[in-house]
């Protein structure tokens, strides 16, 4: 089926929040801390514009709690006087005119009485910079499983390394925006969003408004990647907090550099592991520790070192596990949720250390992995018994054949001796993810959607699932258009107004197919008893024939999430599933290396995925596709610059995304095992590709140079401090 | 702002002569690129050179090739003759931007955006090639490897343009362009160089890593001399001698050094039979 909403996407003709056409409506403008940490002792207004002309808001505008809500109330919707900080909002402003409301910006200085930053997560803070809690750890979590510390002491070999990750940037193609304005009594929020419900959740502690005063409303949205869960909540409230001073509609668009600055990224990370293995290989112990920069706020960071520490082992069984994680509060901006939400970090260390493993045992990588990796039966850290009958087995060894590996490793080895500064290497990652919310997550979201039928037979889906690229919309169609035997045509999804439609819980976490799916396939067999729809006989006549018994009455087919039967978890000791499903695959990567400018240059990618069954073929493709091609680039090109607590690089020129010309032939293929409670068998597939795809980028860089990195993104920079001067 | 424009280039240099604060503006690539950010410059006055077509074409003489002041990449990309006989230009220009940039963007507007990454300049440069400035007052010649004298400073005065370039047609038996960015495409040099030897010598031009695109008369001296040279890191003295590259937010300056010693060192080991 093609995308419904693909051929306006192609031609231009969708309409962005950016582009709805407006009347009488105000610019919003955001000014920022320019400091990292300290009091705000004043603010002054420069004499380049009419500031009678602005409307402008400071914290004490807020009617409720200045808080942007979603786990914590800890961060302000604009500072109360002290800044944690750099960008950091302070005040906004509206003016009719875009161009005097960023002349304006430049005319206002926060004069900030500076106090110590912390701006190291991986040192423990000295007292004069702790700012939460005894020690700045925003959230502490652990797992255990047997006697780790027995287990290593009588390990014949144990072997440790230190992987650390940057910060990477969504780069979402649309920055973000919002639109608000007052109807009646009602605020309308219109926007680039994932989660409209977040949103609502946000806005009304702050505003004091009950769900009914607020409404929002999702427009088509250009990317998201996580950086559209939690941050549209801020833009929203700020766009709202001025429309509800100025009574006119405002419209606040970040252009790339402030979207870039000031918005949420990766979490960065620091995992040390330390693995007692016998001399065959076998795992004996694995002690793990993750360390992650939460930035300024909580946000969402508990729940990003959750799944990190979950899936921090790997694919692997062991009997011996302990993991330690730890999120630090620093005086940057917050990091927030990123497509993999902590999994790629753990996924980076733990991938990359087997190689490391592997080399010390002299040993076949593959192998290595070969003999570790989980079978049916076994338990994971967290103790979940898996028993989902993939063979996981297959999936690296159709990765291993679709790439040549064996072939191409003999052929670098003579190359790499004759010519004078390529090196060829080629690497692998095996891994998984688990998809939906993490251990009771998806019971506590309670979501609901439903599917109705109109009189002229027509069927509509209504859920707050959102759109933003992935697919959501063409894959809701398709699944109601199969259940109920319908042509596509007659199928549309409403658009996600939380005054029309469920909560059926927020676009992330590679849930949107495999949970809220399966609800549109139970709201769709809902709508059919409904309707009296007898079994084989065509639904459309069922519901036509319904409204002409009801006329005037609505017939909407229901449904809410029920946990799949035998699911455990014990949140308070992090024991027992902590996923219902978990999508599993494999990568492997060929690169060259080149000793004249020490780039990495990818030739070839291999990605052989178990998704559950596939619902569209070509939209999967294009998930896993650009999954692996932001894992590339978070491997390879992208940096954040830091200085003081700010990112000096905020553009494109010289924050690096990848071209096409950057990027190897990304070969994609599914072995499908499908899982009996996602819709059609589906699992998660919007994070999974890009979990491992850093890893086997940098052990085919090691198999070609004979170097083990730990660090990403390798730039070229890193990769000459670790080959040295001396040509290899 | 204002945007004057100039039907034919006597009109074009008096405007500039009656008002040397204009901003000349030919393809405006490198204008653009900050307009949203930098609002100081929509205050500014402009002199759009979009109209004035006799600075458009470029031709070829007897013993050169003569750029107009608004030729652009797309232009030379597009001359079958210049992949034969200057192939460095089209090396340079296949690496400016995009496509979309290179359609726009001119050779003359590289030299006088005086940017130390400019991609054109070194190719020029490295054929010895000669800018020819108009103004009312007359003409005058500069060669281009003296025409800068710091950072953003050259032998241009407010009131003239640039309005040709002059490439010298000359046998090559090393040819080499190297443009080092953080991606393939879309990126601003980090470290490049060109090298070329002809009857008229060796010149060595790198950019990145100067306050200025430059030749490198150490490196220039140790080819002459046909030095022996037994590793890259053998050509970092002269390297040193002849730039000075910085750490900034797109490398380090002993990333350059390095690399551009790598470069020249394996290029000319691959090309030159004489080297090593």
């Amino acid at each position: 089926m093609l995308r419904r909403e693909g051929l306006s996407k192609l031609t231009g003709q969708e309409r962005y929040v950016d582009d709805l056409p407006l009347e009488d409506f105000l610019w919003g403008a955001t000014v920022r801390s320019p400091a990292p940490r300290g009091r705000i002792s004043n603010i002054v207004f420069g004499d380049g514009v009419d500031w009678s002309e602005f409307v402008i808001v400071d914290h004490t505008d807020i009617p409720g709690r200045n808080a942007v809500y979603l786990m914590e109330y800890d961060q302000p919707a604009l500072a109360p006087g002290y800044v944690r900080h750099v960008h950091e909002p302070v005040l906004l402003l509206a003016h009719p005119s875009r161009e005097v409301a960023r002349r304006a910006l430049r005319e206002v200085q926060v004069i900030v009485d500076v106090d110590p930053p912390a701006l190291d997560f991986r040192s423990l803070p000295s007292p004069d910079l702790i700012q939460y809690g005894e020690d700045n750890v925003l959230k502490r979590l652990s797992i255990q499983k047997g006697d780790v510390e027995r287990a290593l002491a009588e390990s014949p070999i144990v072997v440790e390394g230190v992987y650390e990750t940057g910060a990477q940037e969504h780069v979402y193609l649309e920055t973000q925006g919002m639109l608000a304005y007052l109807d009646d009594d009602v605020l309308v929020i219109k926007g680039s969003m994932q989660c409209p419900y977040y949103v609502v959740k946000a806005l009304k502690p702050a505003l004091n408004r009950s769900e009914e005063e607020i409404r929002v409303i999702q427009t088509p949205t250009g990317g998201g990647f996580g950086g559209k869960e939690e941050f549209p909540s801020m833009v929203a409230l700020h766009a709202g907090l001025l429309a509800l001073k100025s009574r006119v509609p405002v419209k606040l668009i970040y252009d790339r550099t402030e979207d870039m600055v000031a918005t949420t990224k990766r979490h960065p990370s620091q995992i040390r592991h330390r693995t007692g293995v016998d001399e065959n290989g076998h795992l004996i112990a694995q002690e793990i520790e993750v360390v992650m920069d939460g930035g300024a706020y909580v946000t969402l960071t508990p729940v990003v070192l959750s799944r990190a520490i979950i899936h921090a082992a790997g694919l692997y069984h062991c009997d011996n596990v302990r993991i330690l994680g730890r999120a630090m509060f620093t005086n940057s901006v917050p990091y927030g949720a990123f497509r993999g939400f902590g999994n790629p970090q753990a996924h980076f260390a733990v991938e990359r250390h087997m190689d490391v493993i592997a080399d010390r045992l002299r040993m076949d990588p593959v192998e290595l992995r070969r003999i570790n990796m989980i079978r049916d039966g076994q338990t994971t850290a967290t103790g979940q018994v898996i028993g989902d009958g993939v063979d996981r087995l297959q999936i690296v060894d159709r990765a291993l054949a679709l790439s040549n590996y064996e072939r191409r490793r003999r052929e670098h080895w003579l190359r790499n001796s004759e010519h004078r500064y390529l090196r060829r290497g080629i690497g692998m990652s095996a891994f998984y993810h688990g998809a939906g919310f993490t251990g009771s997550g998806e019971v506590m979201l309670d979501s609901r959607l439903h599917v109705e039928g109109h009189p002229d037979g027509k069927v509509q889906v209504l859920c707050a699932s959102t759109e933003m690229g992935q697919g959501q919309i063409t894959i809701f169609i398709q699944l109601a258009a199969d259940r109920l035997g319908y042509d596509p045509a007659e199928i549309s999804i409403a658009e996600p107004d939380t005054h029309r439609v469920p909560d059926s819980g927020p676009t992330v976490g590679s849930r949107t197919a495999m949970v809220v799916g399966r609800l549109v396939e139970r709201a769709c067999d809902d709508l059919c008893r409904q309707a009296g729809a007898a079994r084989g006989a065509p639904v459309k006549d069922a519901i036509i024939a319904w409204h002409s018994a009801h006329p005037g009455e609505r017939l909407l087919g229901k449904a809410r999430y029920e946990p799949p039967p035998g699911i455990e978890w014990d949140e308070e000791n992090y024991l027992g599933d902590a996923y219902g499903a978990f999508g599993w695959a494999a990568h492997v990567a060929e690169v060259e290396v080149d000793l004249r400018t020490y780039g990495v240059r990818v030739l070839d990618f291999v990605s052989v995925q178990d998704v559950g069954t596939v619902l569209n073929e070509t939209l999967a493709r294009g998930q896993v596709q650009g999954g692996v091609a932001q894992g590339i680039s978070w491997a390879l090109l992208e940096e954040c610059v830091w200085k003081d607590g700010a990112m000096q690089n905020g553009q494109l020129t010289n924050y690096i995304i990848p071209t096409s010309g950057d990027l190897p032939p990304i070969r994609v293929e599914f072995v499908e095992f499908p899982y009996e409670h996602g819709a059609q068998g589906a699992k998660g597939v919007g994070e999974l590709p890009l979990v491992g795809a850093a890893p086997a980028v940098l052990n085919a860089v090691a198999a070609a140079t004979g170097r083990q990195p730990t660090e990403i993104p390798l730039t070229p920079e890193r990769l000459m401090a670790l080959l040295g001067n001396g040509d290899r | 702002m204002s945007v004057l424009l100039p039907g034919s280039l006597a009109e074009a240099l008096g405007s500039l002569a009656a008002d040397p604060d204009l901003v000349p503006m030919a393809g405006g690539t490198d204008l653009l690129v900050h307009w949203p950010q930098r609002t100081e410059l929509h205050e500014r006055s402009y002199l759009d050179l979009s109209g004035v077509e006799e600075l458009r074409p470029h031709r070829w003489e007897a013993d050169e090739l003569v750029l107009g002041g608004l030729t652009t990449y797309w232009d030379i990309i597009e001359d079958r003759r210049a992949w034969n006989e200057l192939p460095l230009l089209i090396d340079a220009a296949r690496q400016v931007g995009s496509v979309q940039i290179q359609t726009r963007g001119s050779w003359a507007g590289n030299i006088v955006n005086a940017s130390p990454a400019a991609d054109g300049v070194p190719v020029l440069m490295a054929y010895d090639a000669v800018v020819v400035l108009d103004s009312t007052r007359g003409r005058s010649e500069v060669p281009l490897s003296g025409f800068y004298s710091g950072y953003k400073e050259m032998r241009r005065s407010p009131d003239e343009l640039v309005t040709e370039i002059r490439v010298p047609r000359r046998a090559y038996d090393v040819q080499i362009f190297e443009k080092v960015g953080s991606r393939r495409a879309q990126a601003i040099t980090k470290v490049g160089v060109a090298v070329t030897r002809s009857d008229a010598g060796w010149r060595v031009v790198a950019n990145s890593v100067a306050p200025f695109v430059c030749r490198c008369p150490a490196l220039e001296r140790i080819l002459e001399e046909g030095a022996a040279v037994g590793g890259p890191d053998d050509l970092l003295p002269g390297i040193r001698e002849d730039v000075s590259p910085i750490d900034d937010i797109r490398s380090t300056a002993e990333y350059r050094e390095n690399v551009l010693a790598r470069l020249l060192y394996y290029d000319l080991l691959d090309l030159c039979p004489s080297f090593g």
